[in-house]
């Protein structure tokens, strides 16, 4: 919409921020950080995209309704990470001292390849069919 | 019975050419064109159903292929489904009666609205031609690896259809809540708004939100078929549950973009017949918002047994219950605005009480399925079956019924024949409880969905399903009769055959092209019913 004119100085900054951010990432995948690397790459892209949206979108100076809707975006976001993460994470876990685990150890995980099977967990029954 | 000619210039005669229908950016012509298309729709998807149920009524696999069986039961799901249930309430009646009930002109976008009825029949014409070449075998979920690796049928036409009409449904849901928010007439504050407006801004917001979601992801399957992606392929690293994750993200939404416009139509009706103010109108329009946003987080009680975590099938347990909760908020402001009315027994009413009652079986019978326990019992069953019939057929389509027969005075001008109209309401109501009442008992017997055969001991149940979808059948024949004669013959309705309350009912029927003669100013609620006359039958 018409209305802010942000001064060039802005959107070169905003772009050098951008350009270091993914230099950062292509830095970042050098190095095994081991559980980190899912949520550090996720961090920065995000970091990146938040910047495009407040400056390069002008976000920042919208209306309270347009901050709003673009919120429930990103909260809608979280929501179907956040949830679905809530499986993934808590798969090798055992449910009973001792008792058995879900299989998860078999399955493959979002994020680092590197998902070892669950200590001692069983292999997933054969042929289990519903 | 007189038959009247309506001279006046209305939407219907004002142009008559197939051009003037085709191009016109009006909302109520758009809406019944969305009626027309959906009608097609609903009609191929009630033939497949015919056929799954010629073929269960003996055990063995007499009448068609088990392939051939799996690919009726799928194009009957992805028919009505996504042509039927999700357009049926909010692009039909949400597009004719909407911008009426605010007081507008039309809708924010009218070109958009008809580019969105296009995208609409593009999509439709996919799938078409998806069953015209032998159909989809992979259920209407497309699970992977169904529909990746496994399977040899029309998949990606069926995907690519399915993934095109999702944006007609982002758009129209884009330009109803733009609408609302911009075109309401003077003096239309937010809680003057009828409930049915409530309801369709909120599934607006759940057609914005998720259907975004689900086309990714059959997109994600026509990657991973047409390029050997490996999103959802244990193999090369993919997770075939993620794609049941993603899928239900949108699609346990997607059942309360069917039921939440036909929950609105349920409040309109509810307050006109029985001449009473909605009871509790903030908690009836809050709790739309309510299901709205939390039917979004519960959409993994349907893979309870697809070896997801137990933590995590805990807490969607848990948030599965509590969405109970506005649904039963609605059910009890229904039940208490019936209290001491003055019911005025004519047709829409009737489908009201046939939504009350198989909303109530169907509402109850998922809570059964949320529990950890028992769904480990009944998944997969002719339980859940009989469980998402009773809340898509016996809700939304009921309440649908409910919405046609209440506004259809004002669409066309012209009454059906009442006493027919009762009649169908009865036909489909005990044709459905005769087709899906044994299916509970089915499936707690232990029936498998998804199998053209069966052992002995299921065919009396079977047999009795079978026999209520031709009650089914004849109902729906019937209504499609009288409402047809009732366009040539039926008695010139005038501008408020129901005496209701509701801007849509001070303008002529059928409308003028632009609705109003000058824009209405609004000074009272939505349902001031008390204060008027009662009208005796
Ligand atoms: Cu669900």
């Amino acid at each position: 919409m018409a209305g802010h004119i942000s001064p060039k100085r802005v959107y070169y900054t905003i772009f050098g921020a951008l350009m270091v951010l993914t230099a950062t990432t292509l830095a970042v995948a050098f190095i095994n950080l081991g559980a980190l690397n899912f949520p550090i790459a996720l961090g920065i892209a995000i970091t990146k995209a938040t910047l495009v949206i407040l400056f390069f979108m002008h976000l920042k100076y919208s209306s309270r309704l347009t901050k709003l809707v673009c919120g429930s975006a990103f909260f809608f976001l979280i929501v179907l990470f956040g949830l679905t993460l809530s499986d993934y994470l808590s798969r090798g876990w055992s449910t009973a001292p001792g008792g058995f685990t879900t299989g998860a150890g078999t399955r493959v995980t979002i994020g680092p390849a590197t998902a070892e099977p669950a200590e001692g967990a069983p292999e997933a029954p054969a042929g289990a069919e519903y | 019975m007189t038959t009247t000619v309506l001279p006046r210039v209305n939407y219907l005669n004002v142009r008559t050419t197939v051009a003037s229908w085709m191009l016109t950016k009006d909302h109520k012509r758009i809406g019944v064109m969305y009626l027309v298309v959906v009608a097609l729709a609903f009609f191929l998807g009630s033939i497949m159903a015919a056929g799954v149920r010629i073929e269960l009524t003996t055990p063995q696999g007499d009448f068609v292929s088990a392939d051939t069986y799996n690919r009726m039961f799928t194009m009957h799901a992805v028919f009505m489904v996504f042509f039927v249930l999700i357009p049926v309430v909010p692009a039909i009646l949400g597009n004719f009666a909407m911008p009426l009930m605010i007081g507008a002109k039309d809708v924010a976008f009218p070109t958009l609205n008809l580019m969105s009825w296009y995208i609409f029949v593009i999509g439709f014409l996919f799938t078409v031609a998806a069953m015209v070449l032998g159909g989809v075998d992979t259920g209407w979920t497309f699970y992977t690896p169904y529909s990746s690796n496994a399977s040899t049928s029309n998949v990606l036409l069926a995907g690519l259809g399915i993934f095109i009409t999702g944006f007609s449904s982002i758009l129209t849901g884009l330009n109803f809540m733009v609408t609302i928010h911009r075109m309401r007439a003077p003096g239309m504050t937010w809680f003057r708004l009828p409930l049915f407006v409530w309801a369709i801004y909120a599934t607006s917001l759940v057609m914005i939100l998720g259907t975004p979601v689900v086309a990714i992801t059959l997109f994600m399957v026509v990657l991973e078929r047409a390029f050997g992606f490996g999103i959802f392929d244990p193999r090369l690293g993919g997770d075939p549950v993620l794609f049941q994750h993603l899928f239900w993200f949108y699609s346990h939404p997607a059942v309360y973009i069917m039921i939440l416009p036909p929950m609105g139509v349920i409040s309109e009706v509810i307050a006109c017949f029985s001449r009473k103010n909605v009871f509790g109108y903030s908690f009836v329009a809050f709790s739309s918002l309510a299901i709205a946003v939390f039917g979004f987080l519960v959409w993994a009680h349907h893979l309870f047994v697809s070896g997801i975590s137990p933590y995590s099938a805990m807490i969607f347990s848990f948030l599965s219950f509590a969405v109970a909760i506005p649904s039963a908020v609605k059910t009890f402001n229904w039940t208490a605005t019936l209290y001491k009315g003055a019911i005025w027994w004519r047709a829409p009413i009737m489908w009201v009480f046939g939504f009350l009652g198989l909303f109530l079986v169907g509402g109850l019978t998922g809570l059964f399925l949320a529990s950890l326990g028992l769904d480990v019992h009944l998944h997969d069953t002719y339980f859940v079956v009989a469980h998402f019939h009773y809340i898509m057929v016996g809700g939304a389509i009921m309440g649908f019924f409910a919405g046609l027969h209440y506004w259809w005075p004002k669409m066309t001008g012209r009454m059906y024949s009442n006493s027919m109209a009762m009649l169908a309401a009865l036909l489909v109501f005990v044709g459905f409880n005769l087709t899906f009442f044994p299916q509970f008992i089915l499936g707690y017997l232990g029936m498998p969905r998804r199998y053209h055969v069966y052992p002995e001991e299921f065919q009396v149940l079977n047999v009795l399903s079978s026999a209520g979808a031709s009650i089914l059948a004849v109902g729906y024949t019937l209504i499609a009769l009288y409402l047809v004669y009732s366009l040539f013959r039926g008695e010139e309705a005038g501008a408020n055959p129901w005496l209701a309350t509701g801007l849509e009912w001070k303008t002529e029927s059928p409308p003028s092209p632009h609705n109003f003669p000058e824009t209405p100013i609004v000074n009272e609620g939505a349902y001031e019913y008390s204060k008027r006359e009662i009208k005796v039958a």
